[in-house]
């Protein structure tokens, strides 16, 4: 199993419990996978439901509640480096998942084929909870508990990688402008903060401006006549564009550049 | 209308950014209104063999039924359209096929594939899935999925234990409940939605939508309505500008009229006539 949590106090590390179980529990209680025995902590005061890769914490109307990264919280998707505080008590979770994993084994489609338990919504029902989940039918109950959930352990996240790059790049850029250099609009300026910016108009002639990691790109979408940039004809093609450059499509002259 | 001029159909296939094989399989019959998108799955080979196996059993063997008969008719002994009716056998059929491939050949072991497939008929749409391959379908400014992926993770979002914000960091992204080829037996989901003029659906693999943000999608689908072949290069190359790590496909259809079915007596008529 990937993900482990490390208990501390006073900096000082106490004890390290590998998520092992789909369901563990945390409270002051002898019967809890994790027993504290401090009178801050409530009977049962917590438990963190494992379901393959991912961890939830939950709080189990203790006394004096739960903290995740300094924020109080009654249910938390756990993120590796968290840290929950039950009083005095750090508990540090660690999914080394995603650094193990190679970019060739990323998010490879897994099939899952074992009964998996999802975890409780109500603190005290997993039992029930996953005996719903089988008359449903909707996982194959029948197929044995085989390597396929061992597979599954290889796929890896997207947290590192796809979305996050996706929602970085933009901002890494200079943002670029166009500025309308004839006829009555002339002087008007169009910042293209979006992906896609639309220039022209429907059923004569439309050209979209495609705002990339590496750069903007301009493309011909619609009509017979085609947009021209620094007096060529773009053509089919797409083509990147440069500071300064000009612009003329139906009838309009712009200037493209970059925000300084 | 016939539905071969009804419906213009695009299709593009890429295999990403960082795998060297392309998994993904694509087809589209224009003549019957069918298309048919797979994402297969498996060591070595193993996925690409699944995914073509799907596409093509599937295909073929719903292009040749339709040459006989019409996807609108009722089937007598479930009173279905015919259309679910052949989606649904089909689709268990290429997953026999599947099956038997992976069980008589040790290299192929354990492959199987998720499916999307669509079948326009009498302005209609016929919808089978299996997986975490999706449609989705723009009309007016509208822009939905319309398929609920058979995954982990849908099964979450639908329990209420993991939001929309989270299921996106979620590393439970790539497991599938359901999938062609991997048992005897397989459960086909299949939807008939009607269709409008001006209607675009978009069929695409995991790669797509797990690489860019819906509203991302949604952007590039509404900004190139005008332009088919360019909406399917700009997905692809979003994708890809992502970081582009799974293959990726997708099939765009869009309703240029209605292709409601003619009626039986006349049908029998105007074939009559050209006998």
């Amino acid at each position: 199993m990937a993900a482990k949590i490390i208990l501390s106090m006073d900096g000082v590390v106490l004890q390290e419990y590998a998520l092992s179980k789909e369901r563990m529990t945390v409270g002051r209680k002898p019967h809890n996978d994790i027993v504290i025995d401090n009178l801050a902590v409530s009977g049962d005061h917590a438990a963190i439901v494992t379901i393959q890769n991912d961890s939830f914490l939950e709080d189990l109307d203790s006394t004096n509640g739960v903290m995740v990264n300094g924020a109080t919280i009654k249910k938390h998707f756990l993120q590796t480096n968290d840290v929950i505080e039950i009083g005095k008590y750090k508990i540090k979770y660690l999914n080394d998942h995603q650094s193990q994993t190679t970019a060739a084994d990323f998010e490879r489609t897994m099939v899952l084929r074992a009964p998996v338990k999802l975890a409780a919504a109500q603190p005290n029902s997993a039992t029930t909870h996953a005996d719903a989940l089988d008359a449903t039918g909707k996982f194959n109950a029948t197929a044995p508990l085989s390597g396929s959930l061992v597979k599954a352990a290889v796929q890896s996240s997207l947290g590192t990688g796809g979305m996050a790059a996706a929602e970085s790049t933009p901002s890494a850029q200079a943002i670029a402008v166009i500025q309308i250099l004839n006829g009555p609009n002339a002087g008007k300026e169009l910042e293209l903060v979006k992906n896609l910016t639309t220039l022209g108009k429907p059923g004569v002639q439309v050209a979209v401006l495609t705002r990339r990691p590496h750069g903007y790109f301009l493309t011909h979408v619609e009509g017979e006549i085609f947009p021209v940039v620094n007096g060529e004809s773009l053509g089919e093609h797409l083509r990147q564009l440069n500071d300064h450059d000009i612009i003329e499509l139906a009838g309009v002259k712009m200037e493209f550049y970059f925000k300084t | 209308m016939e539905i071969k001029e009804a419906l213009e159909m695009v299709s593009q296939t890429h295999p990403g950014k960082v795998r060297s094989h392309n998994e993904d399989s694509v087809a589209c019959v224009a003549s019957c209104g069918l298309v048919v998108l797979t994402d297969g799955m498996g060591g070595y080979n193993a996925g690409e063999v699944a995914s073509g196996i799907a596409v093509s059993v599937v295909a073929s063997e719903i292009k040749q039924y339709l040459e006989l008969a019409r996807a609108d008719d009722k089937d007598v002994a479930s009173g279905e359209d015919m259309a679910v009716v052949l989606l649904r056998n089909n689709v268990r059929k290429a997953n026999l096929s599947i099956y038997n491939a992976a069980q008589s050949q040790p290299q192929y072991a354990g492959m199987g594939t998720t499916l999307v497939s669509g079948l326009f008929y009498d302005n209609r749409v016929a919808v089978a899935h299996v997986g975490d391959s999706r449609m989705y379908r723009l009309r007016g400014e509208i822009f939905e999925t319309i398929t609920r992926d058979h995954s982990l993770l849908q099964e979450q979002l639908d329990s209420g234990m993991i939001s929309q914000a989270d299921a996106r960091v979620s590393l439970n992204r790539n497991l599938v409940t359901r999938a062609v080829g991997i048992d005897e037996n397989v459960e086909v989901e299949v939807h008939v939605h009607e269709v409008q003029r001006g209607d675009i659906y978009l069929f695409c693999s995991d790669g797509l939508n797990d690489m860019v943000e819906d509203d991302d999608i949604a952007d590039i689908v509404r900004t190139f309505k005008s332009n088919m072949p360019l909406m399917a290069t700009q997905l692809i190359q979003a994708a890809n500008d992502n970081g582009g790590r799974d293959n990726v496909s997708v099939i765009l259809v869009k309703v240029k009229s209605n292709f409601a079915a003619t009626s039986h007596l006349y049908a029998k008529i105007l074939a009559w006539f050209k006998n």
